[in-house]
């Protein structure tokens, strides 16, 4: 029984979730190899190795892989594919775009984002935007999972020293070409994996009082959140959108500020180590998986708690 | 072009879903059940995709029990032409799902299968991607924004760091997410023209697909509930007992 992890990187550096699944894989089996499917993405493959639970990499380098397209990592990854009894990756818009069309062809019914590992076989999920776990045991002879990134500790990065094997490429798909990426580039923490969130919902009211939250942010060195209201409502883009079709996070401090608390949003936060609603409804549903509530007008208490930060002497980074 | 837009009956998104008491899942019985939110965005766009002028017929399918039909119902109220349910019984995995659909392709030969990025209840996200590697098509998942063009779509998609385009020549699986667009309401009358609408019944089992589940499921839970916390008063406390209680900051 060995393991397959799938990358994710951008041919310069593993993007962070990847060492989540790393952690997640490894207690899957202890015999965890990681294939790198990239172009000129040799430092990728190197810092790869020094994860000491990886055994071994696999690096398939090919100009066909400059930008990540599912179908050419597909069958990059089906050339590999027999060695395996898992091939696992994060379930983040990555994993969640490549690993079934994988499954399809391996014949897998997939096991998607799951949030432990309770053996080999059987895996902790949730379903119903997490208002219920499922635990689930697969029975194809190959597995197909992804996983949640937040529910595991980052693995180590230093260390280890796998060797490093290189693999052919695949073919490559003519019915799908890259166009272009709009990253948006921020100097904030990443919202993955902040220590402290600080998000705005429909109370915000326009893009423009977003600097409020930024305000604050700034000084909790903390990333900015969003509700899917907000960002339909365009205040804010997408990619700041916490909820059940969005990104989940687990901060060790989640602050809502305006936020009603859909049960959709509730899927992307709730599990935050403490969770702070500021909101003027007192009914509001946030309120009852906030451990400090505050029934205020966001407009005064934003301020107010900006100059209260600024009293204290020391504020954890 | 002619579109394909596959529908999900879930429970309502509204409801607060309740976990039996014998763990062999939720309650559904006596629960609001509404088309999959996503699924309504898939049937927008194929809408406003013919109402442009560049589709002329759209067949909505749906696979699942009787009252599955319900969904094919309603796309066919908001402007599909025609239905097609594929009965069949229990749980059935995106697998099976997407096998199904690629009979259903072969045999209608779409130019394009729209659906939703994700179905709320099982929050899988696989059946478009599956679907699309059967077919050997190309996917675009997680759709913001379609663009027609001659002989394919330019798809930007939602990403974790922001925005990304793709072209993909058609035909092609494209999986709608939900700032894709405002689904319309159906008016009256056109729920009324949607009952003489054709639905084609299909049983599962004439496909020749064996649809059983291949995961078991073990045990469904409640969530650990967290302990209820406190409302402060004012700014000070809060950020007193941020500092001094949680030590968060």
């Amino acid at each position: 029984m060995s393991v397959l992890l799938i990358a994710e990187h951008n041919n310069k550096e593993v993007k962070p979730f990847t060492y989540n699944a790393i952690t997640a894989a490894s207690q899957i089996d202890q015999d965890l190899h990681v294939l790198i499917i990239g172009y000129n993405a040799d430092e990728v493959a190197k810092s790869i190795s020094q994860v000491p639970s990886v055994k071994k990499v696999i690096q398939v380098d090919n100009e066909i892989y400059e930008n990540y397209i599912a179908e050419n990592y597909t069958s990059a990854i089906l050339k590999q594919a027999d060695n395996y009894s898992h091939i696992v990756c994060s379930a983040n818009t990555f994993g969640k775009n490549l690993m079934p069309r994988v499954a399809a062809l391996l014949d897998t019914s997939q096991v998607s984002d799951i949030i432990k590992v309770i053996s080999s076989d059987t895996f902790l999920r949730p379903i119903y935007a997490g208002n219920a776990f499922a635990t689930v045991k697969s029975n194809d002879p190959k597995k197909c999972v992804t996983i949640r990134p937040t529910s595991f500790d980052p693995a180590p990065s230093t260390g280890g020293s796998a060797e490093i094997v290189k693999a052919d490429a695949a073919d490559k798909t003519e019915t799908t070409q890259f166009v272009k990426r709009e990253e948006i580039k921020s100097d904030r923490p990443e919202l993955g994996t902040a220590r402290v969130v600080v998000s705005g919902g429909r109370g915000m009211q326009s893009g423009e009082n977003f600097k409020l939250i930024q305000q604050v942010a700034d000084k909790l060195n903390a990333a900015i959140g969003a509700s899917r209201a907000a960002v339909d409502a365009g205040y804010i883009t997408n990619d700041h959108q916490v909820g059940q079709t969005g990104k989940v996070v687990v901060p060790d401090l989640y602050i809502a500020v305006g936020i009603s608390g859909a049960i959709q949003h509730l899927a992307g936060m709730k599990e935050s180590k403490v969770i702070v609603a500021i909101n003027k409804d007192g009914e509001a549903p946030i309120f009852s998986v906030a451990d400090y509530g505050l029934e205020a007008d966001l407009f005064e208490a934003l301020p107010q708690f900006l100059s209260e930060l600024n009293k204290l002497n020391t504020i954890q980074k | 072009m002619k579109i394909l837009v596959a529908v999900k009956r879930v429970i309502d998104y509204n409801v607060q879903i309740r976990v039996k008491e014998d763990g062999s899942g939720v309650v559904t019985d006596n629960v609001k059940m509404s088309t999959n939110p996503p699924d309504d965005n898939a049937v927008e766009e194929a809408v406003k995709i013919k109402e442009a002028g560049k589709a002329t017929e759209i067949v909505a399918i749906t696979v699942g029990e009787e009252k599955a039909q319900e969904t094919v119902r309603k796309a066919l109220a908001v402007g599909a032409d025609r239905g097609i349910h594929v009965k069949v019984d229990g749980i059935i995995e995106p697998l099976a799902v997407s096998k199904i659909l690629q009979k259903v392709v072969e045999k209608e030969k779409p130019d394009l299968v729209f659906m939703g990025k994700q179905a709320i209840d099982d929050d899988c996200n696989q059946t478009g991607q599956m679907l699309a590697a059967l077919l050997n098509w190309p996917q675009a998942t997680f759709a913001s924004k379609i663009e027609v063009k001659e002989k394919s779509l330019e798809v930007t998609r939602e990403v974790d760091e922001g925005l990304e385009t793709i072209e993909v020549n058609v035909p092609a699986i494209v999986t709608c997410d939900l700032r894709l667009n405002e689904p319309r309401y159906a008016s009256l009358p056109n729920i009324m023209k949607a009952k003489k609408k054709p639905i084609e019944q299909i049983n599962a089992s004439d496909l020749g697909i064996d649809t059983s589940p291949r995961i078991e499921q073990i045990k469904v839970e409640e969530p650990p509930k967290r302990k209820a916390g406190i409302k402060v008063a004012n700014v000070e406390e809060l950020v007193q007992k941020l500092k001094n209680e949680a030590k968060v900051i």
